[in-house]
């Protein structure tokens, strides 16, 4: 295998959606090409990383102004449209 | 592992329930869904717009698209997934309108060698996030993820940080399973590269990223 076809099924590795015969050949390339395992691990922390960040959480005043909002125009559109 | 799946099993069939309850006209069991999701869209939203007012907006507007069209919903998807197509189709109208060019699209796919094969490989300092102030650490992410094209960045935000599955974040966004594939390989290889210069291991000598 060899570092193009192994950052071709990079993806697929790291979510764990490959048979048992390919994942046993890109881990046999991580044995041996340690850029391939730096891209990898280091590809695995960037979607923690991500995952873990809290990035643009809804402050609590403003999640009560929008909810607010959002249910008094369904309650207008449902007298505006009685079924 | 059993409990997880039992677990997420009764969320989808009270999540039905309460699609029922507002379609018959409960406007407290949709109010419920708000309460679920808002959190999701507005990060979403976000996200794709880049920007908090539009966000506000795209909140209140998907929502109300949703109430408005809850008949149109088939059931043979999660609400939540149906609801992610009406925010996300919101978001890139709000971007369009933002752009001068117009050009926003999911269907960019703008393929190249070098989106994969990586420039620069560096090993990480371990917990590379413990290198920054929370602050800064927020800053850097924004400033790298907002780098990249839209129609990669939706991908990336669906799969790796909403946690949708595959094959949701194809029916969400309209895409094939394999352009979902091609374009998030590619989302985080080019986010991987760019966090380089900021968590990469400080050569011996030096002080390193502080």
């Amino acid at each position: 295998m060899t570092c193009k076809e192994f950052l071709k099924e990079l993806t697929d590795y790291l979510d764990d959606s490959m048979d048992e015969s390919t994942r046993a050949e890109l881990e046999d390339h991580l044995q041996w090409c340690h850029n391939c395992f730096v891209v990898c691990d280091t590809t695995k922390k960037t979607i923690e990383i991500y995952r873990g960040s809290e990035m643009y959480q809804l402050p609590d005043d403003l999640r009560t102004r929008l909810e607010t909002a959002i249910i008094t125009k369904c309650k207008s559109k449902k007298k505006t449209n009685p079924s | 592992m059993a409990v997880i799946q039992s677990k997420a099993k009764d969320e989808v069939s009270d999540e039905l329930a309460l699609v029922h309850a507002a379609k018959a006209g409960d406007i407290a069991a949709f109010e419920q869904l708000v309460k679920r999701y808002d959190r999701n869209v507005f990060r979403i939203a976000q996200h794709i717009t880049q920007n908090r007012e539009d966000a506000e907006d795209v909140v209140q507007d998907a929502f109300l698209k949703a109430y408005e069209n809850l008949e149109q919903f088939q059931e043979n998807s999660k609400f939540y997934t149906w609801l992610v197509r009406i925010a996300v189709n919101e978001s890139l109208m709000k971007l369009r309108k933002r752009r001068t060019d117009k050009t926003v699209s999911l269907d960019q796919d703008i393929e190249t060698e070098e989106d994969t094969m990586p420039r620069e490989v560096a090993d990480w300092s371990p917990n590379p996030e413990q290198l920054y102030k929370q602050g800064e650490l927020k800053e850097i992410l924004t400033k790298t993820i907002n780098g990249l094209p839209a129609s990669f960045r939706t991908v990336f935000v669906l799969r790796d940080v909403e946690g949708l599955s595959t094959e949701e974040t194809a029916e969400a966004l309209g895409l094939s399973i394999p352009a979902v594939k091609s374009r998030l390989l590619r989302a985080r290889l080019q986010l991987r590269e760019r966090l380089n210069k900021y968590f990469k291991m400080p050569k011996k000598g030096t002080d390193g990223a502080q």
